[in-house]
């Protein structure tokens, strides 16, 4: 299946969408992407989880250093203005409701904004759940960036998730490659497509799809 | 009064069989790996380890559960592409998981060095890893409640101390090493030195002393080396 919109051009769209002066924090895989489209002048904060504020970009050749990586384990770099601090701080950045986006990938979103994006649910597989649910509960907006249809076809945003959830009532917003959609009271709304029309997506997904606003 | 250790061994010497170890690190930055290998040659079995995760490749973490010296695992990642010992004892029963979201874990060791009973937090209402515990709604908002992690024993890595155990860290390994510090009843801290009293700034001190029990200095080249750079 081609994709209506790239993944470099999704998280071009996410990183313009996000609001100048934010505190950010993008999880691992597709969202990681955004930081590349971040430009100085929005002057956006990126927080990792293990405990720093204010990240710069990969570490490139001598500026690898052991201690300084991110929540993947990457060698990172710091920016002029960066901090510190303990794990139980870092989470308290986050549970706390300071940071105002955080960007994670999915599984699984259902039209209420429950988040499966930790396990599968498959019986032999060892569950590894990490800060998943700390940053699906934490951030004032969570956008997911997935693709829209699993390789079979089926729909990733769904009436209720079958595989085990991450977090209730918690996506804001869904980037997928083949449109944007907003989780509101009044359900779920395509607020743009990519190459598609909402006709044609509702002919493909359960979840009943509202017209931009 | 501070125990300066001469060495890794010396500094572990007291780790009983069935104790439990708060280990720090989050993946192998500030994980104090001579420390381990120093457990790994006590020989002490029986463990219960607190770690984010489940140990690398083939060091640290991941041979004290190579040799079976873990029964019960406390984190919130075991699984990696390079925690292949941890996979195989799991596979095989012969290791009990307890998995944390991370700020959970975290905050449930602050809670220990902090006296609190526990917490209502938001983080894991709703999901599976909430099955059969105390849920609370407050102002309308799904909270689960979660116990301290009290531990024997937290061994950890730091930067420098000085004599009386003030710690400082460095960068993004200072991680779990503070509040594991302060909820061990006794900390065991490896650092790449150890300053004389009143040579570090009280206003940079990360980890008061107080919360620390035994220093030993490791020197840690690809630590130093790392330092020199910066400083150029």
């Amino acid at each position: 299946m081609s994709e209506k919109i790239g993944r470099d051009e999704l998280a071009q769209l996410v990183a313009k969408d996000i609001k100048p002066g934010s505190f950010v924090n993008l999880g691992i895989g597709q969202p990681t992407l955004v930081s590349n489209y971040l430009t100085p002048e929005q002057g956006i904060t990126l927080h990792t989880e293990n405990g720093m504020l204010g990240m710069g970009p990969v570490a490139q050749g001598d500026e690898i250093d052991e201690d300084l990586i991110n929540a993947g384990k990457i060698p990172v770099t710091e920016l002029p203005g960066a901090s510190y601090f303990h794990h139980a701080d870092s989470f308290a950045i986050m549970r706390g409701g300071h940071l105002d986006v955080c960007v994670l990938g999915a599984f699984q979103v259902s039209a209420t904004g429950d988040l499966a994006n930790w396990h599968t649910g498959a019986p032999d597989a060892i569950p590894a759940v990490g800060g998943a649910m700390d940053l699906a509960t934490g951030a004032k907006d969570v956008y997911v960036m997935m693709s829209l249809f699993t390789k079979d076809g089926q729909s990733k945003l769904v009436p209720e998730c079958t595989y085990p959830v991450t977090g209730v009532n918690c996506v804001t917003r869904i980037y997928t490659n083949e449109a944007v959609f907003l989780i509101t009271k009044d359900g779920v709304r395509v607020r743009e497509t990519f190459g598609t029309t909402i006709e044609e997506l509702q002919a493909k997904m359960e979840v009943k799809l509202l017209p931009a606003e | 009064m501070l125990n300066i250790a001469q060495t890794a061994q010396e500094a572990v010497a007291g780790v009983h069989d069935g104790a439990t170890v708060l280990i720090g690190g989050f993946g192998n930055a500030g994980q104090p790996m001579e420390l381990i290998d120093a457990l790994l040659e006590c020989g002490a079995t029986d463990l219960t380890v607190v770690n984010n995760n489940a140990g690398q490749a083939d060091a640290g973490l991941a041979l004290l559960i190579k040799e079976r010296r873990v029964k019960k695992i406390i984190c919130s990642f075991p699984r990696q592409s390079d925690s292949w010992h941890f996979d195989t004892a799991y596979r095989a029963g012969e290791i009990e998981l307890e998995l944390v979201p991370q700020g959970n874990l975290a905050e449930r060791i602050r809670a220990a060095g902090a006296g609190i009973g526990g917490f209502f937090t938001p983080t894991g209402y709703g999901t599976m890893l909430a099955e059969g515990k105390e849920t609370r709604e407050i102002d309308g908002r799904g909270y689960v409640y979660e116990t301290p992690i009290h531990a024997d024993f937290a061994l950890i890595k730091a930067l420098k101390s000085d004599k009386t155990g003030n710690l400082v860290y460095r960068k993004t390994a200072r991680n779990f090493g503070p509040i594991m510090a302060a909820a061990a009843k006794k900390s065991i801290v490896q650092v790449s030195e150890i300053v004389e009293t009143g040579q570090l700034d009280p206003e940079v001190v990360v980890t008061p002393g107080i919360y620390v029990d035994t220093v030993v200095k490791i020197a840690a080249p690809a630590t130093a080396a790392a330092e020199q750079k910066v400083s150029k």
